[in-house]
């Protein structure tokens, strides 16, 4: 097997119970690098659950994680981030009232230590920032604007920018064109397709089937918290993805 | 658009951050001069400005810590009571006989835990909102004070252990008279000021405190320990309420029942003149300290004036009003784009 396509995350028989509620049951996920596995569902389909459980908010009540083929135990978010699986989220997770290197670095900034206090380091903040937004050919006024004053299409440029920021190896993006103006749409989905080629392997939770037709490489449908479906992309079309979105096969 | 008027917006646009960080700023210049041509004798002679600066001391020290606080979208309504039972305790460690280096150093270690309690408080028992615990802790803590001391009021401390509310920085080494002197809670506030203006503006902790009141979920999200930032933010502002009994304990040579009664809300009146967010994420050290120094020399000149203390009280709460007012102005000009 080629690096190209190494498998990177699987996840096996994952189960999540809220209380009562089963929220996914059963459920198995696997993603290799330089692919794009979108994934489809109707609204409580378990699809925000899922991508939870991967990234280390939520413990699966049962299953188990892989990645590059060991068992891991995420117990915060933190713990993803150091195995590069990173997480843009739906509402973005971004504090509007930073500036956009200080969101990028949010959590992992550079510091100088003095004892026990850690100093920013501003220069470098905001060096790294222009060099990897100049790298993901985002283009933003000044690192040093602030989020809130940003459109919807570059917060989700900024919200991808910092999931890449620290060597990803999986991106995992929960509906990341929902909120966009059409011409913002087709921005973000080149920025998918560059990350694709530098070998992230990149999950796509999506409504839209223009996206996942624009981006991915294979599908997979969750209904009712279980795996329906699944298929390469090649194999299938969006009549047959809609209908397994509405629980038909 | 002709460019002239590119030019002109421009022009508004360059000056909109610093109209967002100095306005205040601004605000209090004007006061100043007010004050001084109403009051060109007195207001800026050098026994009234340290007699100002005097006032504001321990004002300033819970203004700071509840700005923090209302940095991270919470709000702490003990520190007055945090500060009367750090004052009493220190009182009465004075009276058992104490060195007075422990004397000093026990509001500190009060305040600070009083601090913790609310903070463990709102994590642990994961209090709905911040201002239920600190409400219980109102009571609880100004309680104690009084249980601890019989509710009556405990006089007389060293020297040493007034140096910080009472002492005297001399000056005539540099030509000034004998009553020109600093007061020690002048540079006592400026030492804590610069020191909490570099935590918040420098450091990764003040910069997760921002964060956490920016967006509590991005901060969860990006792996910050949201809960033990709130710990110590709470917990500082416990530490910066036992400076502030320190320095009453110093300018009244008393512990009291009443101190700091009512101190919460002219320390988040002070914040809010100073243009904290109450929603979070917004508002500067130096803000706190122009609101500090508003509120301040409004009852100082009021006083000079001899206008009644309730016309203060109507004063202090328009010019709340005014100065929010102003901000959801600002706030409208800054968004026109």
């Amino acid at each position: 097997m080629s690096s190209a396509n190494q498998l990177l995350l699987e996840a096996k028989n994952v189960t999540k119970y809220f209380g009562t509620i089963t929220a996914l049951e059963n459920v198995n996920l696997k993603i290799h690098s330089g692919e794009c596995l979108g994934v489809v569902g109707d609204n409580g389909a378990g699809k925000t659950t899922l991508m939870k459980v991967l990234s280390g908010l939520y413990k699966p009540s049962a299953g188990s994680l892989h990645f590059e083929g060991k068992e891991k135990v995420l117990e915060s978010p933190r713990d993803s981030q150091n195995l590069g699986l990173e997480m843009v989220y739906q509402d973005l997770a971004l504090a509007g009232n930073l500036p956009i290197g200080e969101n990028i670095f949010l959590g992992r900034e550079p510091t100088t230590n003095l004892g026990l206090l850690k100093f920013l380091d501003y220069k470098k903040i905001k060096e790294l920032t222009e060099a990897h937004l100049g790298k993901l050919k985002i283009n933003v006024k000044s690192a040093d604007q602030k989020v809130e004053e940003l459109s919807g299409g570059q917060r989700q440029a900024v919200a991808i920018a910092r999931s890449t920021a620290f060597n990803a190896k999986v991106v995992i993006m929960d509906e990341p064109t929902a909120a966009l103006a059409i011409k913002e749409v087709g921005k973000v989905l080149d920025l998918i397709n560059s990350l694709k080629k530098t070998g992230v392997g990149v999950i796509v939770i999506s409504h839209r089937m223009d996206d996942i037709f624009a981006v991915c490489d294979r599908v997979m449908a969750l209904f009712q918290g279980t795996n329906f479906a699944e298929s390469e992309l090649s194999n299938t079309s969006r009549d047959e993805v809609i209908g397994w979105i509405m629980g038909k096969k | 658009m002709d460019s002239k008027d590119q030019d002109k917006d421009s022009l508004y646009l360059k000056l909109i951050p610093y109209f967002e960080k100095y306005g205040i700023l601004l605000l209090l210049v004007i006061m100043i001069v007010v004050m001084h041509f109403l009051q060109p004798d007195v207001f800026l002679s050098w026994r009234n400005v340290t007699n100002v600066f005097k006032q504001i001391s321990w004002q300033s020290m819970l203004a700071l810590g509840v700005f923090m606080v209302i940095v991270t979208a919470g709000i702490d309504l003990s520190v007055g009571s945090i500060m009367m039972l750090s004052l009493m305790i220190l009182a009465i460690v004075a009276k058992a006989g104490a060195p007075w280096y422990i004397v000093v150093i026990t509001p500190l270690i009060a305040g600070f835990l009083c601090g913790l309690f609310n903070g463990l408080g709102i994590t642990l028992l994961r209090m709905p909102h911040p201002f239920i615990m600190t409400l219980g802790t109102l009571y609880i803590f100004r309680g104690t004070g009084n249980l601890i001391s019989g509710g009556t009021p405990i006089s007389g401390f060293t020297d040493e252990v007034r140096y910080l509310g009472h002492g005297r920085i001399d000056l005539t080494w540099l030509g000034l008279e004998k009553s020109q002197y600093l007061p020690v809670s002048l540079v006592l506030i400026a030492i804590v000021y610069i020191i909490f203006w570099i935590f918040m503006n420098k450091t990764r902790t003040g910069k997760w405190i921002y964060a956490i009141g920016g967006n509590p979920n991005a901060a969860r999200a990006s792996g910050i320990n949201v809960n033990k930032i709130l710990v110590i933010v709470y917990s500082l502002c416990g530490f910066l309420s036992g400076i502030g009994a320190l320095i009453l304990a110093g300018r009244t040579d008393s512990g009291y029942p009443n101190a700091g009664l009512q101190s919460e809300l002219d320390a988040i009146a002070a914040c809010i003149i100073g243009g904290a967010s109450f929603f979070g994420g917004r508002g500067t050290v130096l803000g706190v300290f122009a609101g500090v120094m508003i509120m301040g020399i409004l009852r100082n000149g009021l006083n000079l004036m001899d206008v009644s203390s309730f016309w203060q009280q109507v004063l202090i709460g328009s010019i709340i009003v005014l100065a929010v007012y102003v901000d959801v102005l600002r706030r409208d000009f800054g968004t026109r784009k």
